[in-house]
């Protein structure tokens, strides 16, 4: 009798509420986010005046939420009227996110699960690839519905891709390579620049690059070509970094990288023909959400697969002993080297989305700054983990979001948040797990158990 | 454009380069204790400066300030350097407690990150608390102007020199001379075995964070007396070069903390002047902006071909990382 307790609650989990989710496969919390919204594309705007609220929530009411608080903070430090009425305002709120996103989410989920097995279950019987690409389907439709709805959602989510991208490619040095490297804002802005040049130089006419060179109707079908010229030039240049890196390792590296970081910076600050310190801007505006979309899923794919190879496998023997991997015949120099160009890579890549999305691009956005934001997400969300370089950068730029109203408070709250996340788990918090695409979408339950 | 004009850029980056030596010893006494880089610690020199400023600004309401004081200039501020000195210890000591202390064990680059949000957060309170705009730095003691030979050097310039230098002997003779001192040196000559003879690691390690802060914040005054205009993010830009400064010395060496210090200082000083030279030279138009670009790549190369810094010991490959 006790061994059966102990098997069910081993496979079920101990927490209720992994408990009451235990047969659901992923299939069924997608149907159940498309449903959530749905739900909200179709009664969103109704709700919420019924609600009494002003506008439709943005961000599943949490801006709503820290609104109040801010207004409550800003009482007290800056002696701002304190309006009692908008603390209603915390109430509705949570209602709204209960009916539209938590209710429908949980039932869709919990009954369709029988369903979305069998789905899964088919699904993976006939190809892992085609499985994949539905389930992706279904979150690009997720996505693009939840978007569709507000602007401002938009701009959050590219943004928030973007960030996916650029921790990951950190996340390939830092993690799973072991070096403390500070060069990705430097390899951004090479990768911004370098895709800006190709894209504002060839296509627009524009003060700083000139009048436009040549222009079609599809010219917006070489954006993937300007995209990979500035991961190319990003690579190239990230030679600087990896060639010291043989000799030298740890503090130094980060030096050489810091200091490469400031060179890049100051270079682009200098060079009048890339704009000098203002930069270029009027970029074409072709990073849609589909296109950064792909390019995000097709860069976890190549990193994901990257890490968990054979080259992935020296890198972690690298970080952990290089003079023992070196004698159990990995190619050190070889290997840091390719990590250190394959991560300049999609560095690039996502800088070159970045300058695209925001439609500008100058020195003054690749700086200290940027390196803090990005090394945050990197050890919030775990080391040597896809998925946690995934949470990292979703949850920091979504509590970057949120906490928006609480203007400068956001700066006092989000490095607190870091430091306990540190202090309580040092590696972050996903840390040191694989991503095998086969384990998360299988089926759950009594039919996938059956495989 | 002659000996004068070099003579004058050589003093200017004497005293540019007493701020990087001042911070970087911090960074490097407490690399050789704990094996980690406060990253905060820039950001602690800001407010040293702060708390200078605070000082400075009570005294002089205080005392007055000018012909008519009670006290002389110079009494003022050696009693401001010396009260935010103690004050910014204890920031110090604060730090280490709340963002250092709990993570020894962890991986060093979790502690890096501690510090960086560390400083991220004192940012933030001061603008928080100051409403983020920029304050003149009380002139505590007259500004008076020597002409050697057509080089100009102020009172203040020697003043900050002298002081510095004076600082860095002190700490010398503190780590050679000093019981505490020797127990420092020891944690840095073994961090595990040392703490097991009886030398308290806790004690050493907040008195390390004490020391670096107290040099920072004497580095903040002096700052501000040079440059009088206190913005909260100061400390990043100084800060992050007297990382590099230290880095360049050889990581835990104090000698070569300060040697670093001044050679970042002689170097980004000089590269407008030796531009100057190549561009009449060979009739170019190279701006003189290039600075940060042509200091840090000869930072770069000094790595690349001495890469264990200019008085860093050796290091095995295996690091505790």
């Amino acid at each position: 009798m006790v061994q059966t307790t102990n098997m069910t609650s081993l496979a079920s989990g101990q927490n209720p509420v992994q408990r009451f989710f235990a047969q659901v496969p992923l299939l069924g919390f997608l149907l159940g986010m498309l449903a959530c919204v749905l739900i909200e594309k179709l009664i969103g705007e109704g709700l919420a005046g019924l609600l009494g609220l002003s506008q439709m929530p943005v961000l599943f009411g949490l801006v709503t939420i820290f609104k109040v608080i801010a207004g409550g903070v800003n009482t007290i430090f800056k002696d701002a009227a304190f309006e009692p009425a908008s603390l209603m305002n915390i109430p509705r709120a949570l209602v709204y996110f209960g009916l539209v996103y938590l209710l429908p989410m949980t039932l869709v989920a919990k009954y369709s699960a029988g369903a979305a097995n069998r789905i899964a279950y088919g699904l993976q019987r006939s190809s892992v690839l085609l499985s994949v690409l539905v389930h992706l389907a279904i979150l690009y439709a997720v996505l693009h519905l939840w978007g569709t709805m507000s602007d401002y959602r938009v701009i959050t989510l590219k943004l928030m891709l973007v960030a996916v991208l650029l921790t990951l490619s950190l996340n390939i040095i830092n993690g799973y390579m072991g070096e403390f490297s500070c060069s990705h804002p430097g390899f951004m802005a090479i990768g911004a620049y370098m895709s800006s040049v190709f894209t504002v130089g060839l296509f627009v006419d524009d003060k700083v690059l000139g009048a436009a060179k040549m222009g079609f109707s599809l010219a917006y079908l070489t954006f993937p070509l300007a995209l990979i010229f500035g991961g190319l030039v990003a690579a190239f240049c990230a030679l600087i970094v990896a060639i010291p890196s043989f000799k030298t390792r740890g503090d130094y590296l980060a030096i050489i990288s810091l200091a490469f970081l400031f060179i890049v910076k100051s270079f682009f600050e200098n060079v009048q023909a890339l704009g000098g310190a203002r930069g270029i801007s009027g970029h074409p505006d072709w990073a849609s959400l589909p296109v950064i979309f792909c390019t995000v899923v097709l860069g976890i794919w190549a990193i994901n697969n990257f890490v968990t190879s054979t080259m992935g496998k020296a890198l972690n023997a690298v970080r952990d002993d290089e003079s023992a991997a070196e004698a159990m015949t990995v190619d050190t120099r070889k290997t840091k080297m390719i990590a250190f160009l394959f991560g300049a890579f999609w560095a690039g890549m996502a800088g070159g989305l970045l300058a695209h999305v925001l439609r500008y691009v100058n020195p003054a956005m690749f700086g200290i700054q940027k390196l803090a934001e990005v090394l945050a997400m990197v050890y919030f969300g775990g080391l040597n983990s896809v998925v946690g370089s995934i949470v990292g950068a979703v949850s920091i730029s979504l509590l970057g979001e949120a906490l928006r109203p609480l203007e400068i408070f956001k700066w006092i709250v989000i490095p607190l948040l870091l430091i306990l996340v540190m202090i309580y788990r040092p590696t972050g918090l996903i840390a040191f797990r694989e991503f095998d695409v086969r384990k998360i979408l299988q089926p759950k339950g009594s039919r996938g158990e059956e495989v | 454009m002659t000996f004068n004009f070099i003579m004058q850029n050589l003093v200017n980056a004497l005293q540019w380069g007493s701020f990087y030596a001042l911070i970087a010893l911090g960074y490097s006494m407490v690399y050789s204790i704990l094996m980690l880089f406060n990253f905060a610690h820039g950001d602690i020199f800001m407010v040293g400066a702060y708390i200078g400023l605070f000082i400075a600004t009570g005294l002089i309401a205080l005392f007055g300030a000018g012909a008519g004081a009670a006290l002389p200039g110079w009494v003022l501020l050696v009693i401001t350097i010396l009260a935010s000195m103690m004050l910014t210890a204890l920031v110090g000591v604060i730090v280490e407690r709340v963002g250092y202390r709990p993570l020894r064990d962890a991986p060093r680059a979790s502690a890096a990150i501690t510090g960086l949000m560390i400083g991220i957060i004192l940012e933030t309170s001061n603008i928080l608390f100051l409403g983020g705009q920029r304050l003149k730095f009380p002139s505590l003691i007259e500004s008076h102007t020597y002409n050697l030979g057509g080089v100009f050097i102020t009172n203040k310039k020697i003043m900050i020199v002298l002081v510095s230098l004076s600082l860095m002997i002190a700490l010398h003779q503190f780590v050679t001379r000093s019981k505490w001192g020797m127990a420092m040196r020891a944690m840095a000559y073994d961090f595990v075995v040392v703490p097991l003879v009886g030398v308290p690691i806790n004690t050493i390690a907040a008195m390390t964070f004490a020391i670096g802060s107290a040099l920072a914040a004497a580095a903040g005054i002096l700052f501000g007396l040079a440059y009088p205009v206190l913005d909260p993010y100061m400390g990043v830009s100084l800060g992050w070069k007297a990382f590099v400064a230290a880095i360049l010395g050889g990581r835990g060496s104090i000698l070569g903390a300060c040697i670093a210090g001044f050679m970042l200082g002689f170097i980004e000083i000089m590269t407008i002047p030796a531009i100057q030279i190549v561009n009449r030279l060979f009739a170019l138009n190279i701006g003189s902006n290039l600075r940060d670009l042509i200091a840090y790549s000869i930072v770069l190369l000094i790595l690349i071909f001495r890469p264990h810094g200019l008085f860093g010991e050796v290091y095995s490959a295996k690091l505790r990382l």
